[in-house]
């Protein structure tokens, strides 16, 4: 009985341990989003040429009816040109990619797509930040998968690289897709 | 050159480390002196090396050579001279050596001043002291080595965090270091005690210096580090419970635990399976801690999955050290001889019970840090645990702790009865509730909490004096001869007791009294907070070295007395985009005055400024605290007691061969 006093402690230990080792196998960096199977806050946005030639930006409400990604961008962000060629090339196998330019001056998002060139169906501005603390918008680039009915279902947080693509968002895209 | 030399000499001393770690163990299993004395003189070459290296990265950093990696990564030439020194320190890789210097010198310490313990407990002390030093020196080498290269070399370095470019960073970590790295001489102490099957009087006798020489840093590292927390990163609070304070906080208090029950095993050879435990258990916290909340598990988390070596490192260094030692004691302290009874109300009980609190407060400490790892080990759900929980359960523990701090030096040894303590005390009670109830009465119900405070804390403060004046005073009056001979030991007892008291002044006025308010403002404008009346001067930009400010000066006044100029800035950090808060701070004996400022905010009545002005009532009294109660321990470290032989209540034990193994001590059982 005694002893088995002693190797109380030992055993706490042990627990411990295989704690923090379960720890160390999760990625840490995954930030779940609260948004995952919910619908997409609401919200209604001037587009990027709204402030002085006009142009629509979109609302929430247009995000749905067939699977899309809805893409947080910045033109002072560094990592964006980086994610540049992979959304261009998933717009041009015909997905849909809503981008959101966030804390960005139109103009300069302006100028940032006509340098790099535009990949999204429809640019709408968040200048003031608003909308991306509603999406719980942690930093640039971000993206979320959308389905048919307008809920999220998935959330990249960082650019996508080509692996991402391939390996986790197609995937989705496509079991999106067949879902009724 | 240089780094090439300190990167030589660190291999040198992992080498030396490793026959370090067996060969005196080896000679203090066979009985052989020769092989034991081998780790004096190892231990004292491990410290030149490792000293070596520490200064040949220092020399690096001094001279700005950013072809090493890490100069480049932390120092630049605009750094004055004196923080790119301190930068040796303030990033993962220097810190890392500097742990591994300040565990190398505690390791030459044992070698030193070790000459009147049992060669064969210094022997396997020295051997343990270095297979951590192989650890760390191996982690450092293999994970994160200093020294490493970079080509091409730039030109200019990235800087060091601009809010560690204060003199806070040049004392803070290496004190709160000297105070983890000592607990791995307990730890030593504890384990070698295990393998030896002896954890008798001696052993702790030659353990308390130890374990003081790592309390007394450790709580002046925490002191400085709330006083830095509280002047550089311009939050107005002097403890935030975060998991990086709380990392100090828990060696700290089973440290403190530890110290108590070192006396009982001290004096009456009771509580030594306790005591082993909370040695090996204040140092695998200092690992714990430190690392897990370094590495990055709890706060960033990030830096676990971009580095998994070194986080599987760490971890392999707790299993080795701390799941060994633990293991280890689950087989051998049971075959311990456990000590002489006592009775329940007896300084031995009074000393246990102080324990138990401690136990339990660090336990509450333990899981608000690491709950949202285990959280998230066993759901998704990312949480944090904030201030409200540990008020919650932090004060109702530690308030009959304080209580206890009185009564327990007023308790006989072996056997005391209320009826003989009660009338000791009964003065002082009666005093504290006649405070407790005209502060409630002067200050307002509201204030009932603070006023039990400052009862508490001269209930300490005058438990402190007692013990001084009970031990001065002889059949009639005060006896000089009874004051000039009153240990050093009880003198610190006392002054670290009253320190408590002192801080709980602190803390208590800042708990209900403080006053605080954030706003726009504009020059010439007033506002009062608490007694406080804050008039906002002038606006103006300066350069420093190696930064821009926005400087706001404000003139404070309390209750209407004379007034004080203030300045605070608002620093950017041209190099690193960093911004950092400086604030101005008016101290006195009374409380803090303490502005803050923050960005410029477009108004209607036009351009303004964030301010943040804060009272804080005796805030100053936390910081006194801490810094006395080090001097208590300081005081109790100088004691001469110390510092001669081993008591001579072992008569048995003659110079006898070493005998490996557990054997029944020859001290009788009273």
């Amino acid at each position: 009985m005694k002893r088995l006093l002693f190797l109380l402690p030992v055993l706490g230990f042990i627990g411990l341990i295989a704690v923090f080792g379960v720890g160390l196998t999760k990625d840490p960096s995954l930030l779940p989003s609260q948004l995952i199977d919910r619908p997409l806050p609401e919200f209604a946005l001037p587009g990027i040429e709204a402030t002085p030639g006009g142009g629509p930006g979109f609302a929430s409400a247009a995000l749905k009816g067939e699977p899309m990604l809805l893409n947080i961008f910045a033109s002072w962000c560094a990592a964006c040109p980086q994610e540049h060629p992979v959304l261009t090339d998933i717009a041009a196998q015909g997905v849909p990619i809503y981008g959101l330019a966030w804390k960005d001056k139109p103009e300069d998002s302006r100028n940032w797509l006509s340098r790099w060139g535009n990949p999204y169906k429809a640019v709408a501005a968040d200048e003031p930040g608003r909308t991306a603390i509603d999406l719980g918008v942690t930093g640039v680039p971000e993206t979320f998968v959308v389905d048919k009915a307008g809920r999220v279902r998935f959330k990249q947080i960082g650019p996508i690289t080509p692996e991402d693509w391939q390996l986790r968002i197609k995937p989705l895209l496509d079991q999106l897709r067949a879902e009724a | 050159m240089l780094p090439e030399i300190g990167h030589f000499a660190l291999i040198l001393a992992l080498i030396v480390a490793i026959a370090q770690s067996v060969v005196p163990m080896v000679g203090a299993v066979r009985g052989d002196f020769a092989l034991m004395s081998f780790g004096r003189t190892s231990a004292q070459v491990q410290a030149v090396l490792v000293a070596i290296a520490f200064a040949m990265l220092m020399a690096s950093f001094a001279a700005a050579d950013f072809s090493v990696a890490l100069v480049a990564n932390n120092s630049s030439l605009d750094q004055p001279l004196a923080y790119r020194l301190a930068a040796t320190w303030g990033n993962h890789e220097g810190s890392m050596l500097l742990w591994v210097l300040i565990l190398v010198i505690f390791g030459a310490g044992i070698g030193a001043f070790g000459g009147n313990l049992r060669p064969s407990l210094q022997a396997r002390v020295l051997s343990i002291q270095a297979m951590i030093t192989v650890f760390f020196l191996a982690f450092a080498l293999f994970t994160s080595n200093p020294f490493a290269r970079l080509f091409p070399a730039p030109l200019e370095g990235a800087e060091l965090n601009p809010l560690l470019q204060d003199p806070g960073l040049v004392f803070h970590p290496p004190l709160l270091y000297l105070g983890y790295v000592g607990f791995s001489v307990t730890f030593s102490f504890a384990v070698a005690a295990l393998l030896e099957g002896r954890a008798d009087a001696a052993w702790a006798r030659w353990m308390r210096p130890w374990v003081l020489a790592a309390w007394v840093p450790l709580t002046l590292g925490i002191t400085l580090g709330s006083f830095w927390a509280y002047y550089e990163l311009g939050w107005g609070g002097w403890w935030f419970w975060d998991p990086v304070e709380n990392a100090s906080l828990m060696p700290w208090l089973l440290g403190t635990a530890l110290l108590h029950s070192a006396i009982v095993t001290e004096k009456r050879q009771a509580l030594a399976g306790w005591t082993i435990l909370l040695a090996i258990l204040a140092f695998s916290l200092s690992l714990i801690g430190t690392f897990l909340v370094r590495s990055g598990i709890l706060t960033s988390v990030h830096a676990f999955a971009v580095d998994p070596e070194r986080g599987v490192f760490i971890l392999g260094m707790i299993i080795g050290s701390t799941g060994a030692a633990l293991a280890l004691f689950a087989f051998r302290a049971p075959l311990l001889r456990s000590g002489a009874l006592f009775s329940g109300i007896s300084r031995e009980a009074g000393l246990t019970l102080n324990n138990l609190f401690l136990m339990a407060i660090t336990a509450v400490v333990f899981l608000g840090t690491f709950y949202p790892v285990i959280m998230e080990a066993v759901s998704t759900d990312k949480i944090s645990v904030g201030p409200p929980y540990y008020n919650l359960v932090f004060v109702p523990l530690s308030v009959p702790l304080l209580l206890l701090v009185t009564v327990g030096p007023m308790l006989a040894w072996k056997r005391d009865s209320l009826s003989a303590v009660a009338p000791k005390l009964r003065w002082l009670m009666l005093a504290m509730l006649v405070i407790f109830a005209g502060l409630t009465a002067w200050l307002g119900l509201a204030h009932a909490a603070s006023a039990f405070g400052f009862a508490l804390a001269f209930w300490l403060i005058a438990g402190g004096v007692m013990v001084l004046i009970r031990r001065w005073r002889g059949p009639n009056g005060f006896n000089p001869r009874l004051i000039r001979t009153t240990p050093p030991a009880v003198i610190g007892m006392a002054l670290a007791h009253a320190a408590l008291g002192v801080l709980i002044v602190g803390i208590s006025a800042m708990s209900s009294m403080a006053a605080e308010k954030t706003l726009v403002m504009r020059p010439g404008e007033t506002v009062a907070v608490g007694p406080l009346t804050v008039q906002f001067q002038s606006l103006r930009e300066v350069r420093g070295p190696n930064y821009v400010a926005l400087q706001a000066r404000f003139e404070t006044s309390r209750n209407g007395g004379t007034p004080e100029t203030l300045v605070s800035e608002r620093r950017l950090y041209q190099n690193s985009r960093n911004q950092t808060t400086e604030a101005g701070i008016g101290v006195s004996p009374f409380g803090n005055s303490y502005i803050a400022i923050g960005e410029s905010q477009q108004g209607p009545a036009g351009d303004g400024l964030v301010v943040r002005a804060y009272w804080h009532p005796l805030v100053g009294w936390i910081w006194f605290g801490g810094l006395l109660m080090a001097l208590g321990g300081a005081a109790s470290l100088a004691d001469r007691r110390y510092r001669i032989g081993a008591p001579s209540r072992i008569p048995s034990q003659p110079a006898a061969p070493p005998v490996a193994g557990p054997v029944a001590d020859g001290v009788p059982a009273e």
